[in-house]
Parts: C-alpha cells; sequence; structure tokens
C-alpha cells in the first residue's frame, strides 16, 4: 500500500493516539450531482488539520468549524449544503447538488 | 464514534476484512457488524450495503440506521514485473488497489524497482493458488510470454474476478484466443480478455500505457455515467 493517499481513520487513530482531540464528518446522503458518494469521510483535529474530504472543497470549510464546535461540546451535528447562494455568504455546492454531513465527536 | 469502535475498524481494515458501521444518526449510537456472518435483519442489509460497496440509509424495525460500508481494498495482480508494471503499481496503489506482482525472474521483480509493492517470484498458477483471485480482483498479463502469461490467463478465466487486461498487438491477442481455445474456453469466456489492453488513448510511454490500463479497469468496475 501507498504512504501517500492518507488513510482517513488510520490517521484519525493516530491523532487521538498523540492525545488530540478528533472529530469525523460523513457524507450521509446525497440528491442530485455531488462530489463524493455516501461514505466519503474527514477526519479534523482540535487545531484545525484535516485529512480525506465529503465534497469537491466547497464545504470542507464549514464542516471544520462544526467539527471544532462538536469537539468542544461533545454533540453529534447533521449539516445539509445545497446550492452556493451568490447573494449570501453561505456555503455551498457550485455543482449543483445537495448533501448532508453527519459530524461526531470521537469519544 | 467511540474510540473502541475505531480501534476495532482499523484492526478489522488491516487484516483486510469487510466490516460495516451502523449509525444512528439521530442518536449517535452505533454497531459494528461482520457483514457476512451477522444474521439479523441490520447484519442482512449491511451484507447488501457490502456487496454493492455502497453505503447507505436504511430502516430496520423502525429505526434508521446509516451503514457505512468498509470493504477490503481492490485487488491488482500483475503478471510480469516489466516497465509497465512500475507506473501502474504506484498508480493502481494511489487509486485503492492493493498490488502484487508476480514474476518467477528474479532480477526482474526487486524491491528496488518496485518499492512498497507485494513481489513474488512463483510461477503464476502457484501464486494464484495461494491467493486467488475474487470479484474484487483485476489482473493484468505483461509478459508477452505464453510461458509466463498463460497459467495465469487460465486462473484468471476460471476466477470470478471483474477484469483481465492482456498486453499485446490484435495478432498477440488472436494467437493467444487460439491457445485459450484449445484449453477449452468458449467465446463468452474469451470476450472477458481485454486486449489490446487499455483505453485507446493512443498512448505510448509506460506511464500512459499504465493509465489507458487503469482508466479501463475503473470503467469495466463502475460502468460508465449514465
Amino acid at each position: 500500500m501507498t504512504a501517500i493517499e492518507q488513510d482517513v481513520l488510520t490517521t484519525a487513530a493516530n491523532w487521538l493516539g498523540a492525545g488530540r482531540k478528533v472529530a469525523l464528518g460523513t457524507v450521509v446522503e446525497t440528491w442530485g450531482s455531488s462530489p463524493r458518494p455516501a461514505g466519503s469521510q474527514i477526519a479534523i483535529r482540535d487545531d484545525g488539520a484535516f485529512v480525506g474530504s465529503v465534497s469537491g472543497g466547497c464545504v470542507e470549510g464549514a464542516v471544520i468549524e462544526d467539527a471544532l464546535n462538536a469537539m468542544k461540546d461533545g454533540k453529534i451535528r447533521k449539516l445539509e449544503f445545497g446550492v452556493s447562494d451568490e447573494q449570501a455568504w453561505s456555503v455551498g455546492l457550485a455543482c449543483g447538488g445537495r448533501i448532508e454531513v453527519f459530524v461526531e465527536p470521537l469519544v | 464514534m467511540k474510540r473502541e469502535t475505531l480501534t476495532a475498524l482499523n484492526a478489522a481494515r488491516s487484516q483486510g476484512r469487510a466490516v460495516v458501521r451502523a449509525v444512528d444518526l439521530a442518536t449517535g449510537d452505533e454497531k459494528l457488524i461482520d457483514p457476512y456472518a451477522d444474521t439479523s435483519k441490520l447484519g442482512i442489509a449491511a451484507a447488501q450495503a457490502a456487496r454493492a460497496d455502497q453505503s447507505a440509509n436504511v430502516e430496520v424495525d423502525g429505526r434508521s440506521w446509516f451503514l457505512e460500508v468498509y470493504n477490503p481494498p481492490l485487488d491488482l495482480v500483475i503478471i510480469g514485473a516489466v516497465h509497465i508494471a512500475q507506473p501502474l503499481s504506484q498508480m493502481a496503489a494511489l487509486t485503492g488497489y492493493g498490488v502484487r506482482i508476480i514474476d518467477p525472474r528474479t532480477a526482474f521483480a526487486t524491491p528496488e524497482r518496485f518499492p512498497g509493492i507485494a513481489l513474488s517470484h512463483d510461477w503464476a498458477d502457484e501464486a494464484l493458488a495461494k491467493a486467488p483471485l475474487g470479484p474484487r480482483s483485476a489482473i493484468v498479463l505483461l509478459t508477452h510470454d505464453p510461458k509466463l502469461d498463460d497459467p495465469a490467463l487460465i486462473a484468471a478465466l476460471r476466477s470470478t474476478c471483474f477484469y483481465i487486461g492482456a498486453l499485446g498487438s490484435k495478432k498477440t491477442q488472436a494467437a493467444r484466443q487460439a491457445r485459450m481455445r484449445a484449453e477449452g474456453f468458449g467465446d463468452n469466456e474469451l470476450a472477458r480478455i481485454r486486449g489490446p489492453v487499455g483505453l485507446d488513448i493512443g498512448a505510448r510511454s509506460p506511464a500512459e500505457i499504465a493509465v489507458s490500463i487503469l482508466a479501463e479497469m475503473t470503467q469495466i468496475l463502475r460502468g460508465p455515467k449514465q
């Protein structure tokens, strides 16, 4: 196996082993055209470092923010992202799809 | 996710076992499932998701679960530790394949030429008897030498592997097909052999040929977009 593609869950375990806090984001539902299928994962460390992805980079910033909050309060979250709204500062998917991301702290 | 769950999940994955995590998205409750041993309703749903290689939402006895599928890596067997095998093994590893190279010629299959790749110096039929091809396996024959390629091809045609690629011109393919016919294989079986190997993208260098082979493997595995 290669070391170039970092494995999300192995990295998460390594971070936990080093005494860091970690949360996971998982795509649990997709509608229409979406860049990553259900089951795609991202692991986020308490300093904002991350490995993996839940989209083509469009919504990772928002997922990381919620993951940091999940590490603080220990609670799970469900986030839904739709088509980006250029009028507002909201994050969204330029591809026109919708995804739901489940965020959970590793406890 | 609980730490114990992550540890168990990673242990199963490192042993090459399929595992499914069922998560209740409302509460965060979770269960680790051995999809091919668990005969509960949830276990059967997990086996379906694992076979389809697709994480999915299911409802079992009025409770909703998200089934996260963790299948072992895809398997790529390369017959012949030749130049094309060098970029192909690296690119396939990046794509998520566990790669093994079989070549009894010890001067070809060396760790210096194939860093980090599993190498076997057995003859192909012996190597494939020890670690058989399955439905998540692809095999690519690169030696041009019937003495090395054919035993592997026979094993591949008798297996459920999803891709069989064989390097060589149309003339080489015709000769190969004739030899396989003599072995007793029919039209349907011979149609499984992809040769000349790879998508026709005008590939020239070994790395470009590797791209065309990997693209064809992906197309057979996933199917073109509808």
